[in-house]
């Protein structure tokens, strides 16, 4: 149950702090989902991801920060598994599912909708 | 500047519509939180049907691309991107809506230039962004492990 709040809490926290960037710089949503991966990626690297990880669950893995979580982590576990090769190979291998799920069903979702006037 | 312009920018700034930023972060707070908690349901549902740490992690995020990609689908991912302006970007959510969304935008202009190359216009540069960090992270990491 708990760790239900803290997924809702922490997850709605990041959510919150993307949005007084929306409103208050003209960073656009492109610039601050890199911004979050990069961010994500970095705060891993210094160890100051982690805890939030344990702490909550899908709250700090589901928004992109967790997508740079996973990018660290992955190469991480690739450089103590093949030395220097994991260093390119770990990223990716990590976040392949969302990446690639997101691509087929981009495939998917175009082959049996049609785009409608906004 | 002259008078003019000056007295024109204050009109500006005093009629330029304000962002009711409480309310958006509000809103933000509680859609990016509620699409967190599914997370979080989706990953106790998993692991309790005995599936291995390592697929939950993959199976999570795809489910909610799955998701995803059917909202923006039928339409419904922009009245709730509308409403939860950063708490639908953030979750991985926003990522899956920008591959999918140009996709069927794109379709039309062609398989290859057009929706091939258009799903990658925000997923691309968070993709390369991400994928260059890491692999400066991961020659560090390597590096201290030497030392």
């Amino acid at each position: 149950m708990k760790e239900l709040l803290y997924a809702f809490l922490i997850g709605g926290a990041l959510c919150a702090v993307a949005q007084v960037l929306v409103d208050k710089t003209k960073l656009t949503p492109a610039r601050i989902l890199v911004a979050y991966v990069v961010s994500g990626v970095i705060l891993t690297a210094l160890g100051l991801y982690e805890p939030l990880v344990k702490l909550a669950g899908a709250g700090a893995t589901v928004p992109l920060t967790g997508f740079g979580y996973s990018l660290a982590k992955g190469v991480e576990q690739a450089v103590n598994e093949r030395g220097l090769i994991g260093a390119i190979t770990g990223g990716l291998t990590a976040t392949a599912a969302g990446i690639t799920a997101s691509l087929i069903l981009a495939v998917g979702a175009a082959l049996i909708s049609r785009s409608k006037p906004r | 500047m002259s008078v003019q312009k000056a007295a024109y920018l204050q009109y500006v700034e005093k009629s330029a519509k304000k962002s009711p930023l409480v309310l958006d972060c509000t809103k933000a707070f509680f859609v990016g939180g509620s699409i967190c908690l599914i997370g979080q349901l989706l990953k106790n549902l998993y692991t309790g049907w005995g599936i291995s740490e390592e697929n939950v992690n993959a199976l999570v995020p795809s489910s909610i691309v799955l998701l995803t990609a059917i909202l923006t689908a039928i339409g419904l991912f922009d009245q709730l991107a509308k409403f939860g302006g950063a708490g639908t970007l953030v979750p991985i959510s926003g990522f899956a809506n920008a591959v999918v969304a140009p996709a069927i935008d794109n379709k039309a202009e062609g398989w290859v230039l057009g929706l091939g190359a258009k799903i990658f216009i925000i997923a691309g540069p968070v993709i390369l962004y991400g994928t260059l960090a890491s692999v400066i992270y991961g020659v560090v990491y390597w590096v201290m492990g030497l030392l």
